[in-house]
């Protein structure tokens, strides 16, 4: 890289981590401003471990995610599965085309598209607080769905289908077939998949505003209503700790990466 | 699973679950649009979207320049990563993912300590003895607020193309005579496009539907088509008019990513 696009770049980061500097200098703040600095001091950390309400808001979105994250791989790649052996044909196209609604489709409009079914389903079923955990499990599981599938599908498709045959051939099951020979193929698909649907659950918050009921808050949601009034520096606090733990992971990641990488080459 | 049935059954729970949970709340959409509370047929709602216009207009002069914006931005930025040593890469486009996991709400809400009229860069210019300017609350403020928030999804589709352009291919037009500008014009932004077109709808669709970014930096003074949705939902339970103004703003996003499409021509043509 030259010199300007070095600065450009530069720039654009900082434009980027502005918001996030803000956010964990203030969170450091001795007083309850989020807009002048006024001293260091470690007491909204400790106010936000105290805090019942955001500290059950976490395990919410933790174990929302971890289930939404669960089922939509083992669903999605079945789908995958079953999709890549179908012919190609109208039926097949109108599938995937069903399958990119919710990627599609902003988010609001998913969020609200659902919570009118199940406002309807509540009324039929005469449940007017239908609205709670069931019914933002369905919906994040359904946003997840087609990125789990369209990280799958493509692994398949460079996977030789011979290999499948020749292991039926030599005794196996189909299915036996399959978790010993195709899956191992496509398990960087699934785990991207996995990983997509997880961080996604994690992080929304417009799908979750239209589909939750007030027993079940995630903690995008306990965010929002926080920042409908004035927000204290305990949330900045609780943003630092997300982004140092994210931060972490990709270092991590990064460095696991880039050790294969390096593996690889040596081979070569 | 080398037969028909064994494929066909694998895939039935996806196919019975995006029937239950894609499809039918599409319907209720649809229905939900064209009936009173009590369920009775009308075109009331439909017909009432009238007075939403200059809002539905604002909201797509807003996603349209944001999204502009970012393109203009990214396509650089994208263009320097790409091509970068593998390390530097890797990093930079960690970077460049990191903040799309921060929750958006808390990210908007640090741009209001940095943009206010007794904030971060109010003050700084205060010390040197301009301003202050009034930032916060203005178009510029929710513009910039989009460009942010969605920049990521325009620098990786973007980048991912990028990186996987052939170098000789770039060398060839310049030994062929190519200036700068010819070789960009003509070799690398036609080999971007698929990024490109991805980017731009994953850039519009949020900007344009948002509600969240122009209550907090528009301070309720330039309202978008989102935050009318919201109301009828959260606060109005006007379900009925709700439904059909989604309606409308679901039919246009259909329409302007049909005319993206064209550029992407395989059925899992994203790039993701």
């Amino acid at each position: 890289m030259k010199i300007p696009s070095k600065i450009y770049t530069a720039l654009i980061f900082i434009f980027l981590y502005a918001p996030i500097a803000v956010m964990i200098l203030f969170s450091f703040n001795s007083t309850n401003s989020t807009g002048l600095f006024a001293g260091f001091s470690l007491k909204w950390y400790s106010v936000l471990l105290g805090n019942k309400n955001i500290m059950k808001a976490l395990t919410n979105t933790l174990v929302l995610a971890i289930a939404s994250a669960g089922i939509s791989t083992v669903v999605g790649t079945a789908a995958a599965v079953g999709l890549d052996k179908w012919k190609k044909s109208w039926l097949r196209s109108s599938v995937m085309g069903v399958t990119n609604i919710p990627m599609m489709n902003p988010d609001i409009v998913t969020g609200i598209s659902m919570m009118l079914l199940f406002v309807f389903m509540g009324q039929i079923v005469g449940r007017k607080e239908i609205l709670g955990f069931q019914t933002i499990l369905i919906a994040h599981i359904t946003f997840c769905l087609p990125y789990v599938i369209l990280s799958v599908l493509p692994k398949l498709r460079q996977t030789d289908v011979h290999l499948a045959e020749a292991a039926q051939d030599l005794g196996c099951t189909p299915v036996r077939a399959f978790f010993k020979v195709v899956m191992p193929a496509i398990m960087p698909g699934i785990l991207t998949g996995m990983l997509m649907a997880f961080t996604l659950s994690l992080d929304d918050f417009i799908i979750s505003y239209f589909t939750t009921g007030p027993g079940f808050q995630t903690l995008p949601i306990a965010i929002f209503s926080m920042t409908k009034k004035r927000v204290k520096p305990d949330m900045y606090a609780l943003s630092s700790l997300i982004f140092v733990v994210i931060l972490i992971l990709l270092v991590l990641t990064n460095v696991a990466q880039a050790r294969g990488e390096s593996k690889r080459n040596k081979k070569n | 699973m080398n037969n028909k049935r064994g494929s066909k059954l694998i895939t039935s729970p996806y196919l019975l679950w995006s029937l239950l949970f894609i499809i039918a709340p599409m319907f209720f959409v649809v229905y939900y649009s064209f009936t009173t509370e009590t369920g009775a047929f009308t075109l009331e709602h439909i017909a009432s979207l009238g007075k939403y216009a200059a809002i539905f207009a604002r909201s797509i002069w807003f996603g349209v320049l944001a999204t502009l914006i970012c393109l203009l931005i990214s396509f650089p930025v994208a263009y320097f990563i790409a091509n970068s040593g593998s390390n530097v890469q890797r990093t930079l486009v960690a970077l460049v993912m990191l903040p799309m996991w921060m929750n958006f709400l808390i990210r908007t809400y640090s741009w209001m300590s940095i943009l206010q009229d007794t904030g971060i860069i109010n003050t700084f210019l205060g010390k040197i003895g301009i301003g202050p300017f009034r930032l916060i609350n203005t178009p510029g403020a929710v513009i910039l607020g989009m460009v942010y928030n969605f920049l990521p999804f325009m620098i990786l589709p973007l980048y991912s193309v990028m990186a996987k352009l052939d170098k000789s291919v770039i060398e060839a037009a310049q030994d062929l005579g190519g200036s700068k500008v010819t070789v960009l014009r003509k070799v690398i932004i036609p080999l971007s496009m698929p990024g490109i077109a991805s980017g731009l709808t994953m850039v519009f669709v949020p900007s344009v539907s948002t509600f969240y970014i122009s209550q907090k930096l528009g301070g309720g003074s330039f309202d978008l088509i989102g935050d009318v949705i919201e109301r009828q939902f959260q606060q109005a339970y006007n379900y009925n008019l709700g439904a059909a103004i989604s309606l409308v703003l679901m039919v246009l996003i259909l329409l302007s990513m049909a005319f993206l499409n064209r550029f992407t021509s395989d059925e899992e043509g994203m790039v993701i």
